[in-house]
């Protein structure tokens, strides 16, 4: 028993040194240990203490267990143990202790819900994300700038996210996901019409990487999102870009898009762009596309923009992200229409 | 005394099969109505889809042990984690404590059976059936996979296969409620003589609140699943937005049942660890009445807490606040529990015997799922930890840490009981710390990937994002537990030949189903005992002094007649009545609640018959039964039709009522 007691008090070290090791956070661009906004800090500051009080009762409670059974273990010649049935005091006393502690740690608590949901004041940016299987439909209502997976917010400014989950394409009604950005805020669901809010607010230009946390069927996995803190001036500059129309594709690249097998158009939308009879690029199954260049990543997030990924994305999507709506183009699409789509759309910047 | 049913004999002699008559072999088995035998069809099932969910959680731990994971494609993860989940819960965890109510509930109260016997052997085919029906998903197109909690819209998405998740989980809750009332009547109709409510052990009590959790809470879950198959199959719009319908309504169905199911999976557990320390610290159980009435309380409280899973759907600030409280205070109970146990052991003279390491791992682990479990109630913090591995974590630590720990402990407490010999200590000791150590690391690291932003339910992660240690070691710590869970096997095949013989009482117990042979002989006791305290047949080996310490009582003593000694288990009671310090009268009423005589079994007349005392002459037990299969396998044919074809729906309805109208006319005992 006494092997027990040392192997426990080692776990202990060592779940605590993991602990503080992983709040450093380099490397865990995920860490909610490791809050970067206001929001984020809020919970973390709340969670902190409660996990050390935590860790105070596990310490307390399992090191009387230890103690009582080294103390109590039967030897050779012990005496029959007296028969104690019950304590009335001792008993009231262990119902009042964690009853207190608890309301201590309700005192706290309560608060901090009411003020995560207020509605903020002041200078706010308001973003509309409808979540849907399996990318993130991102729009700024008031810079009338539609995007994907990648929102763009200033350093320092409260950003007020309004969430809802919208039609799935192929797969039918909309399901329910939820946004979760650890560094910035804790997670809100999107609920199919209704309308949720979360608060976000970063401290320092940087990527902050999330991902749905609702599951939401069978690439659930495959629904990342990124939030890109800049300074201002570098937000205005890509509210700016993210206004103008789409660079116009050269005319053998149009043909392959609006080709009857192909027919980009049918899904996704290109501002400015227009196919050979003059209707616009309107659709609306998958992302909007107009500055795709500029993205990080696609997919929902997944895969880095580069040619040989977007290549292999436009040669077969399914065997890449599985249930995915964009089609398999195998044996449609020859390596130069590939080739040449990648450069058209790597362009959009 | 309690008259359960009379049979209509003189009536109606019609017969559609002749009786089974079988005693050995499987009919033996199809057609029994022994509670001790379904117990063990009950224990052997769920083990068997213990090892089929353990398999399928070894699938998911290699397919996260690296990043970007290939070894089972998308679909294949997000049946095999839907099916993890409902195997584990559904058929393991509450069958696997069904198979101890069964065996041992009727031996704690010094019963010949439960309530029921047909009834009860119909919940185990119902329980079979509808286990079968939703693995035959695999061959039928897809199993489930929608996760086990199926929310919708997601699950009415026709790629989700959840209509088999429907209709199996209203064919087990049929099992599960049947057995929850047969349970209830059984405790409430059938303890021996004297045996008060105060004075049944504590894993009757956690099994009488199971079955009042079970009979309230999967009416909520079946009409949630009736509402869902109906939006399935026949397009009706009970949570499609589309249709006027609402998807967090199923939230509320699925988690109004959903949190006091949690009790129902560790209550049980609780009860077993309950009744071995005692054993094993040779010391009664701290605070009797503080530990029922804290299960009772956590009865009551586990259903004013489900929106606790709902806090990052948005019901709004105030519905958080209040549902943050509920969950904050239903910590205490279960502190209280933890304090009474440590109570329970300070002071003992404690034999590390498997049984009790089991039960010691239950109170460690589940201490930590507790705590876990209250930083969820931090509303806030949960908004980071909903839908992560920290809540895989929590929630292992409750239902593995603690009740699959639990319910080791009572299958190598009870054994000897069941098999008549004892399993290897060594092996044993072996499996307990090679499980502790496989599930710590198992499960330990899923905390900090938690908080380090990897949600559940994802078939694969990508690198960079630091998941890559941690998943690595709790996919070795899953082969640690699977390796633990092989000793187990070994060692109980292993006890059959070369097991100890056990005798009634290897551990010099506290509880009637010490007093009679182990294994007991079909009619449980050869005369109904006649209980006089808490913990009676203890009394009846030993006295206790007025300090407090034991004296052996020197007759009869350890063998346990059941009714010798009498005298003397009084006088112990008149010493020192058990609670007394802790102010509540135990006694029911006291000596005045005992019938005049001993010699009576008529408190059972109703379904014992004719029944005469003594030497097990006369006794007669419910005779076996094909009706209870038959009307069970009418069931998952019924369901197949509704899916399939009408003409099933018809010959599934027609086996159900066949068998139901044999039963109904074939008398209990002939």
């Amino acid at each position: 028993m006494r092997r027990r007691g040392k192997a426990r008090r080692g776990a202990i070290l060592l779940a605590g040194l993991a602990f503080l090791a992983s709040a450093c956070g380099s490397g865990k661009p995920q860490n909610s240990l490791d809050p970067a906004g206001s929001y984020a800090r809020k919970i973390d500051a709340l969670f902190d203490p409660v996990f050390w009080i935590a860790v105070a009762v596990f310490v307390l409670v399992e090191g009387l267990m230890v103690v009582i059974l080294v103390k109590f273990r039967h030897r050779p010649g012990n005496p029959v143990p007296r028969q104690v049935h019950g304590n009335k005091r001792l008993e009231i006393g262990w119902t009042l202790a964690p009853s207190l502690l608890l309301a201590g740690v309700a005192v706290f608590t309560i608060p901090v819900i009411f003020q995560l949901a207020a509605a903020p004041s002041g200078d706010v940016l308001r973003i509309n994300v409808t979540g849907h299987q399996w990318w993130w439909e991102v729009r700024y209502p008031a810079q009338k700038i539609i995007t994907a997976n990648e929102l763009h917010i200033p350093v320092g400014r409260k950003v007020r996210i309004t969430l809802t989950s919208g039609d799935s394409g192929s797969a039918g009604r909309a399901v329910i996901h939820s946004f979760w950005v650890p560094r910035l805020a804790g997670k809100q669901d999107l609920e199919p019409a209704h309308t949720t809010h979360l608060l976000i607010q970063a401290d320092a230009p940087g990527t902050y990487l999330g991902q749905c946390a609702e599951y939401c069927g069978l690439s659930h996995a495959n629904m990342h999102l990124r939030v890109v803190a800049e300074t201002a001036a570098n937000f205005q500059t890509w509210v700016q870009r993210e206004g103008q129309p789409a660079r116009q594709p050269p005319a053998d690249v149009l043909a392959i898009m609006t080709r009857a097998d192909i027919g980009c158009n049918g899904c996704h939308a290109i501002k400015g762009v227009k196919d050979p009879t003059g209707s616009p690029f309107i659709g609306a199954v998958g992302p909007d596309l107009t500055h795709f260049g500029s993205r990080a990543r696609f997919a929902g997030d997944t895969f880095d923009n580069t040619r040989q990924n977007l290549a292999a994305w436009l040669h077969d999507a399914p065997s890449l992200k599985p249930g995915v709506d964009m089609p398999s183009f195998v044996g449609k699409l020859s390596k130069q229409d590939i080739d040449a789509l990648v450069a058209y759309l790597q362009g959009l910047k | 005394m309690a008259t359960v049913t009379t049979e209509p004999r003189a009536l109606l002699r019609s017969r559609i099969l002749r009786r089974p008559t079988a005693t050995t072999g499987i009919w033996s088995w199809v057609t029994t109505v022994d509670h001790k035998r379904i117990g063990i069809l009950y224990g052997v099932t769920s083990f068997v889809f213990f090892l089929v969910g353990g398999l399928e959680a070894m699938l998911i731990r290699l397919q996260l042990a690296r990043p970007n994971g290939t070894v089972v494609t998308a679909e294949a993860y997000n049946q095999i984690f839907t099916m993890h989940g409902l195997t584990m819960i559904f058929l393991v965890v509450m069958p696997l404590s069904a198979a101890f109510f069964n065996y041992m509930l009727p031996l704690m109260i010094g019963a010949r059976d439960v309530a029921f016997p047909r009834l009860n052997a119909f919940s185990y085919w119902v329980f079979l059936f509808g286990g079968l029906f939703l693995y035959s998903s695999f061959l039928l197109g897809g199993a489930p996979s929608g996760g086990w909690f199926g929310y919708a819209p997601l699950s009415e998405q026709p790629a989700q296969h959840m209509h088999m998740y429907a209709l199996g989980l209203i064919i087990l809750g049929i099992s599960s409620t049947v057995a929850a009332v047969n349970f209830a009547v059984t405790v409430i109709n059938m303890r021996a003589p004297g045996m008060s409510l105060f004075r049944m052990p504590v894993f009757v009590w956690m099994t009488f609140v199971v079955s009042f959790l079970l009979i309230f809470a999967l009416p909520v879950l079946t009409i949630g699943l009736v509402e869902l198959f109906f939006d399935v199959t026949y397009g009706t719009h009970f949570f499609d937005v589309a249709g006027g319908g609402d998807p967090v309504l199923w939230q509320h169905f699925f988690w109004l049942f959903g949190h006091p199911e949690v009790y129902i999976l560790v209550l049980p557990a609780m009860g077993i660890v309950s009744e071995i320390l005692p054993v094993f610290a040779r010391k009664p159980l701290f605070g009797y009445p503080v530990v029922v009435l804290s299960g009772i309380a956590i009865g009551f409280m586990g259903w004013g807490v489900w929106a606790h899973h709902m806090f990052v759907v948005g019901l709004g600030p105030v519905a958080n606040s209040a549902f943050a409280l509920s969950t904050m205070f239903i910590a205490v109970p279960t502190g209280v529990k933890i304090f009474n146990w440590l109570a329970t052991l300070w002071g003992g003279d404690i034999r590390f015997r498997t049984p009790l390491l089991f039960a010691l791992g239950f109170i460690a682990m589940f201490i930590i799922g507790g705590l876990s479990g209250v930083t969820h109630a931090v509303v806030p913090a949960d908004y980071q930890q909903s839908d992560t591995y920290y809540i895989v974590a929590h929630f292992h630590y409750v239902l593995f840490g603690g009740s699959i720990f639990g319910l080791f402990a009572g299958i190598y407490y009870w054994w000897p009981k069941i098999t008549g010999r004892m399993l290897s200590e060594a092996i044993g000791k072996v499996h307990f710390w090679l499980m502790l150590v496989g599930f710590n690391l198992t499960f330990g690291p899923m905390h900090i990937l938690g908080l380090e932003g990897m949600p559940r339910r994802i078939y694969r992660y990508q690198p960079g994002l630091g998941f890559d240690f941690w998943n690595m070691v709790s996919t070795v710590g899953a082969f640690l537990i699977g390796t633990s869970v092989l000793l187990f096997l070994y060692n109980a095949v292993r006890s059959f030949r070369h097991g100890q013989v056990a005798g009634p009482d290897p551990w010099d117990a506290r509880t009637l189903e010490w007093a009679t042979t182990s294994p007991p002989p079909p009619h449980n006791f050869e005369e109904v005992p006649v209980v006089h305290a808490l913990d009676d047949f203890w009394h009846r080996k030993y006295a206790e002094g007025v300090d407090g310490r034991l004296v052996p009582v020197v007759a009869g003593g350890a063998n346990g007649d059941p009714t010798g000694n009498e005298g003397s288990g009084a006088d112990a009671e008149a010493a020192v009545a058990p609670n007394e310090s802790a102010g509540v009268d135990l006694r029911g009423g006291g000596e005045a609640a005992l019938p005049p005589t001993v010699q009576g079994e008529d408190h059972d007349s109703g379904a014992y018959g004719d029944a005469h005392g003594g030497g097990g002459h006369g006794i007669h037990m419910p005779s076996p039964s094909y009706y209870p299969a038959i009307a069970a396998l009418g069931l998952p044919i019924l369901c197949y039709g509704l899916l399939y074809s009408s003409i099933l729906v018809i010959d599934g309805a027609l086996t159900l009522l066949v068998g139901l109208f044999g039963w109904a006319t074939e008398p209990s005992a002939e």
